[in-house]
This record gives C-alpha cells, sequence and structure tokens, in this order.
C-alpha cells in the first residue's frame, strides 16, 4: 500500500477527445448511409477509399513521429468521410485516394497533428483535387439513378494516373440529358434555372446531382449540438450570415440574384456550416470570436458564389475563416469576471431579484411579489411615475 | 447546458456540474476518539505563525494557549489535548515541506474536558472586544483558506459594511461538514452571526445555500425564528442554484446580489463581508465561553473508505489515525485534504489535521484510473474550458502559452492573476490537460520574479 499523489481537480469530466471525435462519426453515419442509397456502389466505394486513404496516411505519419495523435481517436476517419462527402460521388477512385493523402499529409501532419492543423483537413484535401483534378471534381452525376447499387460510375474505376472517360456517353446511354448532372448551382450559375425548395431540402427528388442531404444533416448536426459536441454557433452565425447577405443581395435585384433560400440549402453550405467550419482545432475558442467567424464564412461563401468563377465558394470561405482564427481570436478575448461594464459601474446585473444595498426582502417571505420582468428595465412604471410626480408637486 | 442554466436560473455564468456524491449528507456529526499524541502546526492559517509559549516537558491542559500571535496576521493555538507537550520542532507538513510543530502526548486517563476559559457576557461588548476575542479564540477560516477570522471581520475605516454573507455553499462534492453544522448547529451559528454582525457594523446577513441543501436552510430559518426578535437586524437563509464554484466568495455575491466584484477588489469594497458558516458557528460557540479553537468537524468520505462520517476531529490529530478509525482500503490509495476540486493531496499520513480542513476524501488508485481516460492529447480548442471559466478567462489560450513558458504574457495579457484555481478547465478538458497546474506553475513563477525585481 502506498500513497498517491496527484494535482487537484482529483475528478474528472468523462469527456476525452477521442469520445468526441467517436460521436462525431456517428452522427455521420446515417448521412454516408443516404449518400449512398442516393449514388449507390461509386458512392460507397469513394467513402471507403478515401477513408482508407487517410487512416493510412496518419498512421504512416503517427508512426514516423512526425505527428502527434494517435490513430484511434477517430479523428481522421472524420477527416476521410467529410472529404468524400464533398467530392463527387463518381470521383475516380485512385484520385480520391491521392486527395486523402493530401488532406492528411498537408493539412494535418504538416502542421503536427491533431489540435495543431491550421485549416481544416478534409477542405485541404478538396481544394487539392480542384486543384490537381478540376474536370473530374466538376462532374457530377445524377441520384437516384436506375441500377445504382449493381454497376458504378465508369468514371469511379479509372485506372491510376489515367484522364476518366467521359460520363455524358454512359449518361446518353441511359437516355439522360447530360446537364442532369450538372449541381443545382452549376445550373444556376451558368445556365440560370434555379432548382425548387424541397428538392433541395430533401435531395429526394430523384435526377438531380445534389450532395447529401440538407434536411438529414441539419438533424445531424443538431444531435451534435444538444450533446454538445460541436458549438451551435459557428452553425448559425455561418446561415444567418449567408442567408442575411443573399436576402440583401435579393432584394436589391431579384432578377440577378437567387432566393436566398436557394443560397443557403444549395451546394455544400449546410455541410460546411454544421461539419467543416465547425473543426475544433480550426475555429475560435472564444464565443464572440465564433459569430464573427461564421459571420465571416457566410459572407465570403455569398461573395465567392455570386461573383467569382467557381459554382461554389464554401470550401475557399471556411479555409480563408480558418486562416483568420488566431486573428479573430485575438481581438475577441472573453472578459473576465470583475473587469465587465457592469463591474467598472458597480452596478448590478439587469434580472438580479436582489437589492445590493439593505431593505432586503426575502425571495420565499410571505407575500413577497416577485417582481415582473419588465423589457426596458429601466423604465418607471406608469404608476410611480404618477406619483413622483405627484411629489414633486 | 446554457438554456438549461437559464431556466434554472443561474445567477453566475458557466462554471460547472460535477457528481455531487455527497454520501455522508444525513450522517450526524460524531466525535473521534482522542488520539494518543496530536501534532499542532504552528502555521496552519495564511500569515505569520505564532510563537510557541510552551516548554517541552510542559503539561497543558485542553484549550489552553500553546502559541501567542505576534503579528495582526496571525492566530494563537490552543492545546487540543490534555497532556504532556513532547517535542516542538519539524514535523511532516500538509504543504510537503516539514514544519515547526508542537507534539503533545495526550494523558491516556484525562477526561479531554474543556477545562480553559471563562464564560463571559457579550451583551454589551463593543466591536472592538469582540473582534478581540475572535482574535484569542484562535479562529480562521473554516472554509478552507484557513483566513485569520479576525482580519476578515474588521472593517477597513474608509470602508463601510451593511451585509454580512454567510457561505453555505459547500459547492465541492463530496463534503458535507457545513451541511451538518448548518443543520445541527443552527443556533451557535446564529449566535455567531450576531456577533459578527456587530463587530462588522453590518445591518443584514444574508446565508447563501446551494439548493441541494434545503434542510439545512430550514434548520436555519427554525432556529431565527427560535431567535426570536432579532435587534441587529436581519438574518435571511436563501437558496442559490448548485453550481460549481458557487463557494467561491464572488459567485455567491454575484448569485445573490448580481453585482461583479471588480477585479482586483474585495468584498468590502461592496460593503460586504463573507465568512463561512463552520467559521460562524464555531465564533458563536467559542466567545461566550472564552474558549480557543481545539477541534472541527471534518468529512471523511471517498469510495475508499469503509466508514464516511462527519467526524468531530481534535485539531493535530494525524491522519493515519483518522483513516483507522474511518477504514482505509488494502490497495494503494490518494488521501485527498479538502474537496476533490480544490484539495491538495496529502503526502504522508502523518501530516495533522488542521484548521483548514474540511474534508478527508479516500480516492483508491484503481478507482482514479478507472474514472480518467487516461490519454493526454494536444489542445483541440474545443472551448470546453473557456464555458466554463467561471472567471472567464481563455484557458485553452493559457495552455498554450504556458507551455511555451510565455509566463509574462500570461499574466500581462490574459488576465492570469485572476484565475482562483477552481480546477473546471482541467476537470471538463477532453484532451486531459493539467491546466490549473500550468497556472499554479506559471503563478508561482510570476509571484517569484515580482519578488526578485523588487
Amino acid at each position: 500500500m502506498s500513497l498517491e499523489i496527484r494535482s487537484a481537480p482529483h475528478i474528472k469530466a468523462h469527456r476525452s477527445v477521442e469520445t468526441i471525435m467517436r460521436h462525431v462519426v456517428y452522427s455521420l453515419l446515417p448521412i454516408c448511409a443516404f449518400y449512398v442509397f442516393q449514388y449507390g456502389l461509386s458512392a460507397l466505394a469513394s467513402l471507403a477509399v478515401v477513408t482508407a486513404a487517410c487512416l493510412a496516411t496518419e498512421r504512416f505519419f503517427v508512426k514516423t513521429g512526425t505527428q502527434a495523435g494517435d490513430i484511434s481517436d477517430y479523428s481522421a476517419v472524420i477527416t476521410g468521410l467529410l472529404l468524400a462527402l464533398s467530392l463527387p460521388p463518381g470521383f475516380p477512385l485512385w484520385m480520391g485516394a491521392v486527395a486523402g493523402f493530401a488532406a492528411i499529409a498537408l493539412g494535418k501532419a504538416l502542421f503536427g497533428g491533431i489540435g495543431c492543423n491550421v485549416f481544416n483537413p478534409a477542405l485541404v484535401g478538396r481544394a487539392f483535387a480542384q486543384a490537381a483534378f478540376p474536370q473530374a471534381i466538376a462532374t457530377y452525376t445524377p441520384s437516384f439513378l436506375p441500377g445504382r447499387f449493381y454497376e458504378m460510375v465508369p468514371t469511379s474505376m479509372t485506372l491510376p494516373f489515367m484522364q476518366p472517360a467521359s460520363v455524358i456517353d454512359w449518361l446518353k446511354a441511359k437516355q439522360l440529358d447530360a446537364l442532369a448532372g450538372a449541381t443545382p448551382l452549376a445550373k444556376w450559375k451558368f445556365e440560370g434555372v434555379l432548382a425548387g425548395a424541397e428538392e433541395l431540402i430533401t435531395s429526394l427528388s430523384g435526377h438531380m446531382a445534389v450532395g447529401p442531404s440538407p434536411a438529414l444533416i441539419l438533424l445531424c448536426g443538431a444531435y451534435l449540438a444538444l450533446r454538445r459536441f460541436l458549438d451551435w454557433r459557428i452553425p448559425a452565425a455561418i446561415l444567418g450570415s449567408a442567408g442575411l447577405t443573399a436576402w440583401l443581395l435579393f432584394a436589391l435585384s431579384p432578377e440577378r440574384f437567387p432566393n436566398p433560400f436557394f443560397m443557403l440549402f444549395s451546394g455544400g453550405l449546410i455541410l460546411g456550416a454544421v461539419y467543416m467550419a465547425t473543426d475544433m482545432a480550426t475555429s475560435p475558442v472564444t464565443p464572440k470570436g465564433m459569430w464573427v467567424y461564421g459571420a465571416l464564412i457566410g459572407l465570403l461563401t455569398v461573395i465567392i458564389r455570386y461573383y467569382s468563377g467557381l459554382p461554389e465558394g464554401v470550401m475557399y470561405a471556411i479555409l480563408l475563416a480558418n486562416a483568420a482564427t488566431p486573428l479573430i481570436e485575438k481581438i475577441t478575448q472573453p472578459t473576465p469576471f470583475g473587469k465587465s461594464r457592469f463591474a467598472l459601474l458597480g452596478r448590478a446585473r439587469k434580472g438580479a431579484s436582489y437589492p445590493l444595498h439593505p431593505g432586503y426582502i426575502s425571495r420565499e417571505e410571505a407575500h413577497a411579489v416577485t417582481p415582473k420582468k419588465r423589457l426596458f428595465a429601466h423604465k418607471p412604471k406608469a404608476e410611480a411615475r404618477k406619483k413622483s410626480n405627484e411629489a414633486r408637486d | 447546458m446554457k438554456l438549461v442554466s437559464w431556466f434554472r436560473g443561474e445567477a453566475f455564468q458557466r462554471g460547472v456540474h460535477p457528481p455531487e456524491c455527497k454520501l455522508t449528507a444525513k450522517m450526524p456529526i460524531r466525535r473521534l476518539p482522542f488520539p494518543p499524541r496530536v501534532i499542532v502546526p504552528l502555521s496552519q492559517h495564511i500569515g505569520k505563525p505564532p510563537r510557541p509559549i510552551v516548554k517541552v516537558g510542559e503539561e497543558v491542559v485542553r484549550g489552553q494557549p500553546i502559541a501567542k500571535a505576534e503579528d495582526w496576521l496571525s492566530v494563537p493555538h490552543h492545546a487540543p489535548v490534555t497532556g504532556v507537550v513532547e517535542f516542538i520542532g519539524l514535523k511532516p507538513g500538509q504543504r510537503g515541506p516539514w514544519v515547526e510543530s508542537i507534539v503533545i502526548r495526550a494523558h491516556p486517563g484525562a477526561t479531554q474536558e474543556d477545562l480553559w476559559g471563562q464564560p463571559r457576557d457579550l451583551a454589551q461588548a463593543s466591536a472592538q472586544d469582540i473582534l478581540q476575542a475572535v482574535w484569542d479564540a484562535g479562529l480562521v477560516g473554516l472554509g478552507g483558506a484557513a483566513f485569520p477570522t479576525h482580519a476578515k471581520l474588521s472593517v477597513p475605516k474608509q470602508a463601510k459594511v451593511h451585509t454580512l454573507v454567510v457561505n453555505g455553499c459547500e459547492c465541492e462534492p463530496y463534503l458535507t461538514c457545513d451541511h451538518r453544522v448548518m443543520v445541527e448547529q443552527a443556533d451557535d451559528l446564529i449566535a455567531g452571526i450576531r456577533y459578527a454582525m456587530r463587530a462588522t457594523g453590518a445591518v443584514r446577513a444574508i446565508v447563501g445555500i446551494e439548493d441541494n441543501k434545503r434542510d439545512a436552510r430550514d434548520a436555519l430559518r427554525a432556529a431565527i425564528a427560535r431567535a426570536g426578535e432579532i435587534p441587529e437586524g436581519e438574518i435571511h437563509a436563501e437558496l442559490v442554484p448548485t453550481k460549481y464554484p458557487q463557494g467561491s466568495e464572488k459567485m455567491l455575491i454575484m448569485a445573490l446580489f448580481g453585482v461583479e466584484i471588480p477585479a482586483g477588489g474585495l468584498p468590502v469594497s461592496l460593503g460586504m463581508v463573507v465568512n463561512n458558516v463552520g467559521t460562524l458557528a464555531a465564533l458563536g460557540r467559542l466567545l461566550p465561553q472564552g474558549r480557543g479553537l481545539t477541534e472541527r468537524v471534518v468529512t471523511v468520505t471517498g469510495p475508499g473508505v469503509a466508514r464516511p462520517g462527519n467526524y468531530l476531529v481534535p485539531l493535530g490529530t494525524p491522519l493515519r489515525w483518522v483513516l483507522d478509525f474511518a477504514g482505509t482500503p488494502q490497495e494503494d490509495f490518494e488521501v485527498v485534504l479538502g474537496g476533490p476540486m480544490m484539495g491538495q493531496a496529502a503526502a504522508s499520513l502523518e501530516v495533522p489535521i488542521t484548521k483548514g480542513i474540511s474534508g478527508v476524501l479516500v480516492l483508491p488508485s484503481a478507482e482514479l484510473a478507472r474514472r480518467e481516460s487516461g490519454k493526454t492529447y494536444p489542445c483541440i480548442k474545443c472551448g470546453e474550458c473557456v464555458e466554463s471559466c467561471p472567471m472567464g478567462l481563455n484557458p485553452s489560450m493559457l495552455g498554450m502559452l504556458a507551455a511555451k513558458r510565455e509566463y509574462d504574457l500570461m499574466g500581462s495579457h490574459y488576465h492570469l492573476g485572476e484565475c482562483f484555481e477552481c480546477g473546471c478547465c482541467s476537470y471538463v478538458c477532453p484532451s486531459n490537460i493539467p491546466l490549473v497546474q500550468q497556472f499554479r506553475v506559471a503563478k508561482q513563477i510570476l509571484r517569484e520574479k515580482a519578488l526578485a525585481a523588487r
């Protein structure tokens, strides 16, 4: 028997990094399942290959001691799944593997591993793919194709270092319009066709190249936010800011800009807002900073979508905001207790039930009337005002 | 969680809700047998240690002064047992280093009655007399900080005190000694509050009790009613929401009055004096009898204790005696003096119970290993610590700066001085970073730097 000595606190909350990451993976599973249901075999292969590439890369860098952390912390799984979800379902598998490698190597290991990365690894991987394979990443196939569970999109199985075959012929063979494969955002940007709200939210109507369902993502995100595995402020700020900017522009010229609803639910905005921007290591820790960060992403997304040559802007918006995170944190440090406005003025907070100075009445004393909360706490009530007027007269 | 807090009307922001584990809340206070030997360290409080006034070989009776305060921020000590002074010198201390102590061997046949002290009438005593009596009783804050009570009750000349806030929160998990004192010694407590009100000139007193101790509130209200008309003013017992660290005086004042004590200020700047219920109950009992503090209530608890309970322990009782009586596990364990959030681990079982120890918590190593997830990760910037810091600091940033040894920056730009080491950040950290320990080191280094610069 011997005495153990530790430093206080001697008890710990149950949550660990591994728990957080595991729950994010759990919440991603329904989204992945729906994605596979939409796109079939190719989507499944893409998810598996990209995640495997991420895990293998993580394993390599952890083993060689380049990066901190552990393969069992599930963070590489999150990166892999998110990266696969953000790529087209028929993305050539070898390219997916390269993107997965780039995500972990350039996005994470380079900075020192979990917690040290500056940019969201999944988005680094996607940006790499966007730059390296611009043709392939713009090629979407429609969802709910007949026979999607038996055959793959021909581009998926492209041989390594080969360019993928065109999907147009393959779609033609299925008696489908080649343009069915364009995303709603690309359709709007290049053809001026707006998709309907219902199709966008549920992604259930067939033959449209939409990503994972926004409604499902929001649901899974709500689970995470309720369990406090992600901070609700960031998605709220992003959606609020993107919606507001889009609405302002829409109000200015409705014929030039699409309605804000389309802006919110098309493309990867919801996935980005709920899963990518909320990556803990790359977003600010300060509550005020989260609002600023989210607002910045929302604004940048809409601006990139409207005014740049790209149909989609979420990725670059988040990467830019990631880069701005240390700066945002610096200017949004929390105010310490005793240094707030209230403390400096020596004034009690609004809504405090006890007066600072004597004349105190106990909250539960007999016949005590709880003061009603009023909208304007400092405005005297009508009777009190009348009384003071009378007193003055 | 914030929304829940809002519905419950929690008055101070952030903080954490550790499992309460108040195993001994229903157990009445029992007296622990007297040990064969007590060790009274001279420095049991903040401030200068007093000077021993007994010699080796001298016979002392229980309650007799054995050390005399020579400084304002110092208190006398009284013999906890009737016996013979056996040794004056270095003995293992609570904080690790050996400290100057007086060892008294108890007479096996003695009745251990309080034989010292003259009952006195304080009905006409002035504030100054009461303060002197408090000082003579050797009282320090029994809540854990062990700040001399007479210094706390004496109001600076330029300030005026209108409210005595009595801290009955006991927000630390496991501890129940204040709870039992409020339930069982409510009359002493009311008497103590009235003395303290007279000493400070306060016109009202408010006892803040966490809402997991409703029986304590009811007991106090009954005692207030029994005390009849209270001439000095009013005494109230109020419930405040249960939340850690509600027992910090800044948080308690926030919960009761909705005011923030300005950074670097004391409650007295707002006309308040805060005292622990245990201290005031001891004050109410000792002052009329003219006695000194010789024992205190200690909660002996934890998963490793066979017979947990609230024990009335003579000061200076070695931990080994307490734990032998309460029953310790066979395997390795940790002994925490105080609560699990802020208490210190004891380095030796020879360490005596001092005036500031409110609990002895025994945590078996196996239990500790089972509870912690073990692995330490780099900071993933999840923001849990920022969301839990009651002082509104950014422990994540502070921790990263501490790892880089940027102690000056921590002090100058990130308000390290405001941290009172409540441990919320370490408690919630999913990466298992010992944040609060890093801050303790940083604060110590800054203190040493400031000393060196002077």
